[in-house]
């Protein structure tokens, strides 16, 4: 198609080349990725939402804000070159499989909900003693 | 308080905006690249919005038309805006410079406004500064990153700043009622905001190793703050509103 047949009229004013005329660009010409991380409020975790295209970390936040930071709350961005995270192997994704119960290692394997409670309680009794 | 004058500012402020916002808004889709796109179309939506939040003080507060009525139905001899913000986008590297110079004065100018004397427009003010923040930190970085860079985005950035320098003088073209805005505290002399920006401007212009080119006329791109524009606002106007006068009526 013709850029002129264009219904655009921004697209008809560009003097977009046509189909012939363009020059094909060499494969990844393009700047490299930057991860972005994004924190809701302060003290909280900065979380991964995603990479931009820049040439470097200053642009990088740049695109990030507006990318990544337009519609939900946000009050910090981090961004980190891609290329500088180093990565575990999924080859090895094998080796955060346990081999034997592990499960007192997690917070749900301790009972300790009872004491707690008794605690609270004990802490209301004294204060209403003063 | 001098209704005329409040009216004549606020007109004055969003028309910038609004037709600022329609023209950086040509760029979506056609971007350099896709983040840039995305950032450039945010920021000239935020300036849309800007224009609607003043023309919404104007309906309910001082009885002029519906938002819409008001950016869609005038004609082109009843906008107050600037030369400087009617100019066709051309290049990538004269919208930058643009965007920057409009930028650098609409952030001096919110500040000042936050001390308007009319309270609806003080408050709006800092709240629109929160978001211009990101718009003045876009241009500056761009500038000053492009600047510093190879010798064809010097070139080509001294070439916008050659062309929209002189034009951005419009900017502080002197309203209708602009003494008796300054009297009664609803804003600055616009020949205190210039001094501002071109102090702001001369060093951003330094830190991205351009030059500002000699002016002789402050006064050339004048005549938008009385409705004289340039043969490029009718068309603007055309292609903006071409969809709202189908059906005037119609709602949304």
């Amino acid at each position: 198609m013709k850029m002129d047949d264009s219904h655009d009229p921004r697209i008809r004013r560009a003097d977009v080349p046509s189909a012939e005329e363009y020059t094909v660009k060499e494969t990844l010409d393009q700047w490299g990725t930057f991860e972005v991380f994004h924190q809701k409020s302060r003290g909280d975790h900065h979380s991964h939402v995603g990479c931009v295209h820049a040439p470097n970390p200053e642009i990088a936040l740049l695109f990030a804000k507006e990318q990544y930071a337009r519609r939900m709350k946000c009050v910090n961005l981090w961004v980190v070159r891609t290329a500088d995270i180093t990565a575990s192997s999924y080859e090895d994704a094998e080796m955060f499989e346990p081999a034997t119960d592990k499960s007192y290692r997690e917070a749900f394997g301790y009972k300790n909900k009872h004491l707690i409670k008794k605690y609270k309680e004990e802490q209301a009794q004294a204060k209403k003693e003063g | 308080m001098n209704f005329d004058a409040i009216k004549e500012l606020l007109y004055r402020l969003a028309d910038d905006d609004l037709i600022m916002g329609h023209r950086n808004s040509e760029w979506t889709g056609l971007g350099p690249i896709l983040e840039e796109d995305i950032a450039f179309s945010s920021m000239a939506q935020d300036a849309v919005g800007h224009a609607q939040a003043y023309y919404i003080i104007l309906h309910q507060l001082l009885q002029e038309p519906a938002p819409d009525t008001i950016a869609f139905a005038r004609h082109h001899s009843e906008f107050r805006s600037c030369h400087l913000v009617e100019h066709p986008i051309g290049g990538y590297a004269f919208s930058l410079v643009r965007h920057a110079l409009y930028d650098t004065a609409k952030s001096i100018r919110l500040e000042a406004l936050s001390n308007s004397s009319f309270r609806p427009l003080s408050n709006l003010a800092q709240k629109i500064g929160r978001e211009q923040r990101y718009h003045q930190l876009h241009a500056e970085t761009w500038l000053r990153q492009l600047g510093n860079s190879t010798q064809e985005a010097k070139t080509r950035l001294q070439n916008g700043l050659n062309e929209a320098y002189p034009l951005a003088f419009s900017l502080f073209e002197p309203t209708l009622y602009h003494d008796a805005m300054v009297d009664t505290g609803l804003q600055i002399s616009e020949a205190e905001l210039e001094a501002q920006w071109m102090e702001k401007v001369q060093a951003l212009v330094l830190a991205s190793g351009l030059q500002l080119p000699e002016i002789e006329d402050k006064t050339v791109a004048y005549g938008g703050r009385y409705g004289k524009h340039t043969a490029f606002l009718p068309p603007m106007l055309e292609e903006m509103t071409e969809v709202f006068v189908i059906d005037p009526q119609a709602t949304w």
